[in-house]
């Protein structure tokens, strides 16, 4: 984590005119939730409620478990103990509920996770043909018209190998938004860019959020925290230590534990 | 003191240039790879001096000197030997094979029926190259027909006893008939049963778990010869009076399964090498188990693992050999029957006959080893994740 990293961030230009955050309507809520990797208790008592259109940032030193958590939302990650409810439905061994909760919601990972084999259009068409089962056409526009919102439509006949870092990112973008999902995870999305790469990425999720898309971002990008978040949490040893808007936690980080976090990576 | 003037500002930037002259051309490669120090040159200069020596030798016995046609021994073999040559003549006799051929392709199949495995192997290749050939249409099509049609067609035209073909029983196979149609099954029946098998090592499941790691590591700690001798000599023993299962569908089945505990392995190798990122991405788009192991892992890992595959095609094609220990006789089998034959007896006879079973081998082992480097460089897409 770099400073000019942060610094690039700060001159996203944001429109917060859609930007609503529904009061009654419940994405993701959380309660009681614990995790263990074997003997190791990595996530302790997480309780988290995300509301329609929230724009959620969680940050933390690495090992904190914030890449574990909002991996248990999409059930990449198997928790013990405690109730994750997507989008009305729990998470359990129901292999038919976790295969619908993740049509609904949508990854981006740190290193991309693109298929290599595929082009650009291939990765952006395959599960919509394969699990929405849309006829290959129709498929093929809706790839077209993301690809186009992420400002590679010229890339799609490319295969991932060929693209920079920045544009695999904004592809794997994409390819999420193909299977139209009401909720985006972002773990750490730009990490591994270049530096010159990063804005990219970062005005292409600033567009998501300006649409109004229900978001949880870990990542370190204090600028684009500021800007498009609505609340920010900070997590330590695998649990959520404090959270706060966006302004009141870089302002007046409560908790000793932020406040020594936010001077290590501010200067 | 006076201080240094660190700020510098590039007008213009550098063009490329052409690298010097030196480093291109014919005579850099030979100065570079040729004579770059004494100890390159002196090697070689003994090279080139041991391919001079050798390859005059081998192109005089193998063309200039050989025989290529004759009614029996006496064209291959020298005055005092009772043959026709001068004395002190050697030279290959193609004479031998050319008057065997026919035993070399098709065993003791008879001679009025050869037109069957003829039109087999005619079949064969012709649904075979438009498979080879990426940009033949309709391969799906053309799947179907070379794995699932071909196979009933050619077992009922090798076979008879049908449709008024006369029945030629499989003890009559040999040549090149059984060493390509061993190997033919084999190959492909190996491959899916071993992507099968390879999935099973990995799975989840307990039982499906220790099912595939018991079949590969018994197939795989015991050696064919013995599979087959067991097969041909100890289960009719087991068997009830009267029931016998055909020997060649035992040696089909046995080349197979031993194919299939190796091709296991050689997939796993592939199937490790995928990141966990790529079933994670496959995982959150939704894809369920046999789609995101049949669209985005296996499509990586056979790629991955191509050179590996081939290499247990090419080992399994020389394999076919040993059913010489079931007294089946594949091509080298045929060969070496025929050197007991007195009207060929002469010292070229197996010289001859065996250069021409490892040129055929060679053949078919080469042609594999070429396609799979094509499709190496086909399917290649600058992998990069």
């Amino acid at each position: 984590m770099s400073t000019e990293n942060a610094v690039s961030a700060e001159d996203l230009k944001v429109n917060t005119g859609k930007m609503h955050v529904s009061t009654t309507d419940v994405a993701i809520d959380i309660v009681g939730m614990h995790k263990w990797y074997g003997e190791f208790h990595v996530l302790k008592d997480i309780n988290l409620k995300v509301m329609r259109g929230e724009r959620i940032v969680i940050c933390g030193p690495s090992g904190s478990g914030k890449s574990t958590m909002i991996r248990c939302i999409n059930r990449l990650e198997e928790h013990q103990k405690g109730k994750i409810i997507v989008d009305g439905k729990e998470l359990t061994n129901d292999l038919k509920k976790i295969d619908e909760v993740r049509r609904e919601v949508g990854m981006v990972f740190q290193h991309f996770n693109l298929f290599p084999h595929l082009t650009i259009l291939e990765n952006c068409t395959l599960a919509p043909i394969w699990v929405r089962k849309m006829p290959k056409k129709q498929a093929e526009e809706i790839a077209m018209h993301f690809l186009k919102r992420v400002k590679i439509p010229e890339q799609a006949n490319k295969y991932p190998g060929q693209l920079s870092g920045g544009q695999q990112q904004r592809v794997a973008i994409a390819r999420s938004l193909c299977m139209n999902p009401r909720i985006m995870l972002f773990d750490e999305p730009t990490s591994a860019l270049d530096p010159e790469m990063i804005k990219e990425v970062l005005e292409t999720m600033v567009g998501l959020a300006e649409e109004g898309m229900t978001m949880l971002c870990v990542t370190h990008e204090m600028g684009f925290a500021r800007k498009v978040a609505n609340r920010v949490i900070f997590m330590d040893q695998g649990q959520i230590v404090e959270q706060n808007t966006p302004a009141e936690f870089f302002d007046h980080p409560r908790h000793e534990r932020t406040k020594l976090f936010l001077s290590q990576i501010l200067h | 003191m006076q201080e240094h003037d660190m700020s510098w500002v590039r007008t213009e930037m550098a063009l490329a240039q052409p690298a010097p002259a030196r480093e291109r051309g014919a005579y850099a490669w030979v100065r570079k790879n040729l004579i770059g120090s004494v100890g390159d040159t002196v090697l070689t200069v003994l090279g080139v001096a041991i391919v001079l020596w050798i390859v005059p030798q081998v192109i005089n016995w193998a063309f200039i000197n050989a025989v290529w046609t004759g009614p029996d021994r006496t064209v291959c073999t020298t005055a005092s030997q009772g043959g026709i040559q001068p004395d002190g003549w050697t030279g290959a006799c193609w004479a031998f094979v050319n008057a065997k051929f026919g035993q070399f392709m098709f065993g003791t199949y008879p001679i009025e029926e050869r037109w069957r495995p003829i039109l087999v192997a005619i079949l064969f290749v012709a649904l075979l190259v438009p498979m080879l050939i990426p940009r033949v249409p309709r391969k799906g099509l053309n799947a179907i027909l070379l794995f699932a049609a071909l196979p009933v067609v050619a077992f009922f035209l090798l076979v008879g006893g049908v449709f008024g073909l006369p029945h030629v029983e499989t003890p009559r196979w040999g040549g090149l008939l059984v060493t390509l149609s061993l190997s033919f099954v084999g190959i492909a029946a190996s491959l899916p049963l071993g992507v099968i098998l390879a999935l099973g090592r990995r799975s989840k499941m307990p039982i499906v778990k220790i099912l595939s790691v018991v079949f590969i590591e018994t197939v795989r700690g015991i050696p064919l010869i013995v599979v087959l001798f067991f097969a041909s000599v100890m289960l009719p023993l087991f068997l009830p009076e009267g029931v016998s299962f055909d020997k060649y569908l035992r040696a089909l089945i046995g080349v197979s399964l031993f194919a299939a505990a190796y091709m296991a392995e050689v997939i796993r190798g592939g199937l490790q090498a995928i990141p966990k990122g790529q079933y994670e991405g496959a995982d959150s788009l939704g894809l369920g188990y046999w789609q995101k192991m049949s669209l985005i892992v296996l499509p990586q890992a056979l790629k991955l693992v191509i050179p590996g595959i081939v290499n247990t095609f090419i080992g399994m094609f020389k394999d076919t050999s040993l059913v010489l220990i079931i007294s089946m006789f594949d091509l080298l089998g045929v060969v070496k029957q025929n050197f007991a034959d007195a009207n060929w007896a002469t010292p070229q006879t197996a010289k001859s006959g065996l250069i021409f079973a490892a040129f055929v081998f060679w053949l078919f082992c080469f042609g594999m080893s070429r396609y799979s480097m094509y499709t190496e460089r086909r399917l290649d897409t600058g992998y990069k994740r």
